[in-house]
């Protein structure tokens, strides 16, 4: 149980853990992947499509590392562009007009860093997927479930539910970009990970998630059925709200992180 | 296209004015700095006399007072939550210090300044973020500030105005730092769901966490030119792309040019430019003020 920051950072990275497309084909029944941003491309890095759960609708979201080499490669390591989110947000809207519940599976370092995703708005995709994902009248469950990396992870986490994997992060800057920019040293990211607080109990300590989803059983039929089950249950409850007070409950939600423990000076 | 110009790097030694010329133009009793566009070296006080802005074009970074006294009309503001502050929840190693380093160097108590203004008389809720405190970096208290500045602008019909610089999300925070990013955006879309005008300017430099929210979130974008604004920062997109950006990339006329912000404007012209913006906009105070004309 005492692993280490660092040590639960490498086991979120690790090869042999289950990538989105695992939850995908074991969690949900009958998925058909949607392609596309309708602007620029497809970004193969998100996943998006619908699918049974239960035998109900629902849209589900992916961030997809991919499982060899190969496929890393072609999923850009689950580095998305400004297409994947733009795709994300298209797919949102779909679920919003036809009433389906979003899920979004988050496993990704962070949004991709490079010349095309500037020229192309990544900042500006990111915050358009904030704004409207603020606004959403269905119900909307996060799932991190390897590395939760900083905005290109919020930008599918606005949601009314996160829940984090035992073993996921979820920070704001990856441990080795901290300790290089702090200390000049990327070989201090162990004490970085440490500082961060980019643990599932830290992030659930600091009302960042509503849930941790023990690993005893990662990977096992059983592991996907019970987290079927509850996700299933839970977006049943959520269903619940009425759409139009879903938006006001989400922005409650995150108004009141990191708000209590302000200290006001003198006023 | 044609019509977009780049700011004019000087091409040769004459055209910086000579290195002679600099040093024969340090005046002996004031402090000089040079710019680094001509490398003309001039006093202090005749930057400042120019709202920052070299006669090469360059505009020098501004720090929120000083922008605050240029942009507003006289005496008219008001400011919110001045001193708001956020302990240290993480402890995070350094970080006690480093914030008492930067309320001691710029007299802000947070990266932000926030209140209520009017300029050239039209009234809005004003940001206005500081390069000086942490490069302008957003944790829990710039978050919670800019969010009661959007709640109650819209709970008085107000439209808001922000001036972003920022290094981005402010990682001593961890986490939380993160969520001011939702937090903040969830603000933005309850003053835009209310009708309301948000109109940001984007200043050198505005990257990552913040541009990735309410920077990019205004009904208007504008930008001040030469402004580095960005996600990801120039060292990182030159490590992945392993070459040498590019001249003004990820500059303000870069993003005019592939669409990201409506105008650039120069200081000079950004009180005439951002009254008549929020004349336009403004809400009628009473009746259905529908069928204006």
């Amino acid at each position: 149980m005492a692993k280490t920051a660092y040590e639960r950072v490498r086991l979120a990275r690790a090869n042999g853990r289950p990538t989105a497309a695992d939850y995908i084909s074991h969690v949900f029944q009958d998925f058909f992947e949607m392609h596309g941003d309708r602007r620029f491309g497809d970004d193969m890095a998100v996943m998006g499509g619908i699918a049974r759960l239960e035998g109900k609708p629902v849209t589900v979201i992916a961030i997809e590392k991919g499982r060899n080499a190969r496929e890393r490669v072609a999923r850009n390591f689950g580095a998305p562009h400004p297409e994947g989110y733009r795709k994300a947000l298209r797919l949102m809207r779909q679920a919003e007009k036809f009433g389906r519940p979003v899920v979004c599976l988050v496993d990704t370092s962070g949004a991709y860093c490079g010349i095309g995703a500037e020229e192309r708005g990544q900042g500006q995709a990111i915050a358009e997927n904030l704004v409207e994902m603020m606004g959403l009248t269905v119900p909307m469950l996060t799932i991190l479930i390897g590395e939760g990396g900083s905005g290109g992870a919020l930008a599918l986490a606005v949601a009314d539910q996160v829940w984090m994997l035992e073993n996921a992060v979820y920070s704001v800057i990856s441990p080795e970009g901290c300790a290089s920019i702090l200390w000049k040293d990327a070989a201090k990211a162990a004490e970085a990970a440490e500082s961060l607080k980019l643990t599932s109990e830290c992030a659930l300590e600091l009302g960042v998630v509503e849930r941790i989803i023990p690993e005893m059983d990662l990977g096992k039929d059983a592991f996907y059925l019970w987290l079927r089950q509850e996700i299933s249950q839970t977006l049943c409850g959520l269903c619940e709200i009425p759409r139009e007070e879903l938006p006001e409950r989400r922005y409650a939600r995150f108004r009141a992180i990191g708000r209590t423990e302000e200290t006001e000076e003198s006023l | 296209m044609p019509f977009i110009q780049f700011l004019r790097k000087a091409q040769n030694e004459l055209e910086k004015g000579g290195r002679q010329m600099a040093s024969a133009a340090g005046i002996e009793n004031e402090a000089t700095q040079q710019c680094p566009n001509c490398h003309r070296s001039m006093p202090i006080s005749e930057i400042w006399d120019n709202f920052n802005v070299c006669a090469c074009g360059h505009h020098f970074r501004m720090n929120a007072r000083q922008r605050i006294r240029f942009l507003c009309d006289p005496d008219t503001f008001e400011e919110f939550d001045r001193e708001l502050t956020c302990p240290d929840r993480l402890n995070f190693p350094g970080y006690a210090d480093r914030l008492a380093s930067a309320r001691n160097a710029c007299g802000e108590r947070e990266a932000v300044v926030c209140g209520r203004c009017a300029i050239q008389g039209a009234s809005c809720c004003l940001f206005v973020m500081e390069p000086g405190f942490m490069m302008g970096s957003m944790g829990q208290a710039v978050g919670e500030k800019i969010t009661r500045l959007f709640e109650y602008a819209t709970m008085h019909g107000m439209s808001v105005v922000g001036f972003t610089v920022s290094g981005g999300a402010r990682m001593q925070e961890g986490i939380l730092s993160l969520m001011q990013m939702a937090k903040t955006s969830g603000a933005v879309r309850k003053h835009a769901d209310a009708g309301l005008f948000y109109l940001t300017v984007l200043t050198d430099p505005t990257t990552g966490g913040v541009t990735a929210s309410f920077a990019m979130e205004g009904d208007v974008i504008l930008a001040e030119p030469g402004a580095m604004v960005g996600f990801a920062g120039t060292r990182v997109i030159e490590q992945s792309a392993h070459k040498k950006l590019p001249q003004g990339f990820q500059r303000a006329e870069f993003l005019l040019e592939h669409g990201f912000v409506d105008s650039i404007v120069a200081r000079k012209n950004q009180r005439r430019v951002l009254s008549y913006l929020l004349e336009m906009h403004k809400k009628e105070e009473s009746g259905d003020g529908k069928n204006g004309l």
